[in-house]
């Protein structure tokens, strides 16, 4: 019985800490602590969440967000994908192309928003590029530092035992990698958001970084910060999807293996 | 440097068909300006189990590596079933010093590792031989390190390979698990009577399970114990101590 209560306040411990700064946050604006105008009370942010939801702003800002999102994310990190596995495996196409993405990757992608915004204006494409620059590079390094450095014993076994190029690829080298590559999506995950704030604040008629700039024009604190929420809440979501994805295809991991619980 | 010499006799004794014939001849290796292998000859009769003993470093390993295909000779000829090795020799397999599982493929997954059809049966049939029936469904991780081994002997085993070249692959686990595995081996070989090359540099090990003992000298195969005791052996036996003796201060005095 005792261990079924340590599992419940096992389960509690991460959530207290959000819901004591909550409760915090209320009660200092319940006793005017705080100036409204300065950060509004929570049960008015969640009004506000409750007024655009039934006006339908709320959802179509979301999935206006989410698709660029997932647009972005899945450009960049499949073009990041490829290349890393190319680089990874062939010392050739590692040799002519590796030191030229280093190079690109120490450009901040956020300080090309107004050469984007020259050459697209401000449609879907400025959001959706950036975001793809963003995710490729974590996408792209962790995939080939995993290509490279898969156990050279495992592969030289795999070819003795009449494994061919393309098998050994499948059951060798891209299992071998998946761990890292999983890194890199983690990575990205992160860019993928940040970059959508920033560039959806700038240069955007639609989407939660509108919304929240559009909010500022009229001093509506309360849907400012139900944004900022809501970006929290959709990078927490996307990092979970992560974590469930390593447990699925890391079981295998002695780290991920079914009792390792929540390491970050 | 015809090879003609090499053709194997014809066989006398129990062995069988089941293995390959291997002929060495004037076989050299080196890497860059380091001799590894020279003028290396030794002939192979097909079932034979042929032990190589040696310091480390006197290109035991080269040897085996040659032998599959892994690596190509500087100079001279290898041939496995009369046919010239030039890249990986199909009917060979290899069991490394450590057991190179696939860890995110379970133990049963990884014995049928290139497979072709229906290989389940006998990937099961190849683990009851070692003795992990009941481990397929694991993952490698959670093995001991001499469970690992038997894993990767069934892999070895399961294709049935008409050569099996032996990369010291005891030399980390603990004594008593080398017995077993060691007895393991020698069961497996009696039964299915392919051609075995042990690399060791365990003397003793060498003497109790092979046929022959190839002593490897600064790339020289220098002396060779023909090794003529019933099998199962019993350990400290006088004859097998005699020679285990013999090599062990053969190899020491050229130290």
């Amino acid at each position: 019985m005792s261990l079924h209560l340590r599992s419940i306040i096992r389960t509690a411990l991460p959530w207290s800490v959000p819901a004591g700064a909550l409760l915090l946050w209320q009660a200092a604006s319940h006793f005017q602590w705080i100036s409204p105008h300065v950060i509004p009370n929570p049960s008015d942010v969640l009004k506000a969440g409750v007024r655009t939801a039934a006006s339908g702003e709320l959802l179509r800002h979301i999935g206006v967000s989410t698709a660029r999102a997932a647009a972005g994310f899945v450009l960049g990190g499949s073009i990041g994908f490829v290349f890393g596995l190319l680089n990874g495996v062939s010392d050739t196409a590692s040799r002519l192309l590796n030191s030229t993405f280093q190079m690109i990757r120490n450009v901040p992608h956020l300080a090309l928003i107004p050469l984007f915004i020259l050459w697209f204006g401000i449609d879907e494409r400025v959001k959706v590029y950036l975001v793809a620059l963003g995710v490729f590079f974590p996408i792209y390094l962790n995939t080939y530092h995993g290509a490279r450095t898969v156990d050279t014993g495992l592969i030289e076994m795999g070819r003795v035992y009449g494994l061919n190029r393309a098998e050994l690829f499948r059951q060798v080298i891209f299992p071998g990698a998946l761990p890292s590559i999983l890194v890199g999506v983690r990575f990205a995950l992160g860019i993928t958001w940040l970059t959508l704030v920033v560039a959806e604040t700038i240069a955007a008629s639609s989407g939660i970084g509108y919304m929240t700039m559009n909010a500022r024009e009229f001093l509506q604190t309360d849907v400012v910060v139900l944004g900022i929420l809501i970006y929290a809440l959709l990078g927490k979501l996307a990092d979970s999807a992560t974590r469930w994805l390593e447990k699925r295809c890391l079981a295998w991991h002695p780290a991920f293996a079914s009792s390792g619980e929540e390491m970050s | 440097m015809t090879g003609s010499a090499e053709k194997q006799q014809p066989l006398t004794d129990n062995l069988s068909q089941a293995g390959v014939g291997v002929g060495i001849s004037d076989l050299a290796k080196h890497f860059g300006s380091l001799p590894v292998l020279a003028n290396v000859n030794l002939d192979i009769r097909p079932g034979e189990f042929v032990a190589i003993v040696g310091h480390s470093g006197c290109g035991k390993s080269t040897l085996l590596r040659l032998v599959s295909g892994l690596d190509v000779p500087s100079h001279g000829r290898i041939e496995v079933n009369g046919r010239l090795v030039v890249d990986q020799v199909p009917e060979a397999r290899i069991m490394f010093q450590d057991p190179r599982l696939l860890p995110w493929r379970r133990v049963l997954d990884n014995v049928g590792i290139g497979r072709r059809g229906d290989w389940k049966p006998a990937a099961m049939e190849a683990l009851d031989q070692v003795g992990l029936a009941s481990r397929t469904r694991d993952w490698p991780a959670i093995l001991s390190g001499g469970q690992r081994q038997r894993v990767s002997l069934a892999r070895a085993l399961v294709s049935h390979p008409k050569l099996l070249l032996l990369d010291e692959p005891l030399g980390a686990l603990d004594a008593l698990t080398r017995l077993d595995m060691q007895r393991l081996i020698e069961g497996v070989w009696n039964r299915q009577r392919f051609t075995a090359i042990l690399v060791t540099h365990d003397v003793s090990e060498a003497v109790a399970l092979a046929d022959r003992v190839v002593v490897l000298e600064r790339g020289v195969a220098s002396v060779v114990h023909k090794i003529d005791r019933p099998r199962p052996r019993i350990r400290g036996d006088v004859y097998l101590s005699e020679i285990e003796g013999e090599i062990l201060s053969r190899l020491l005095e050229r130290k």
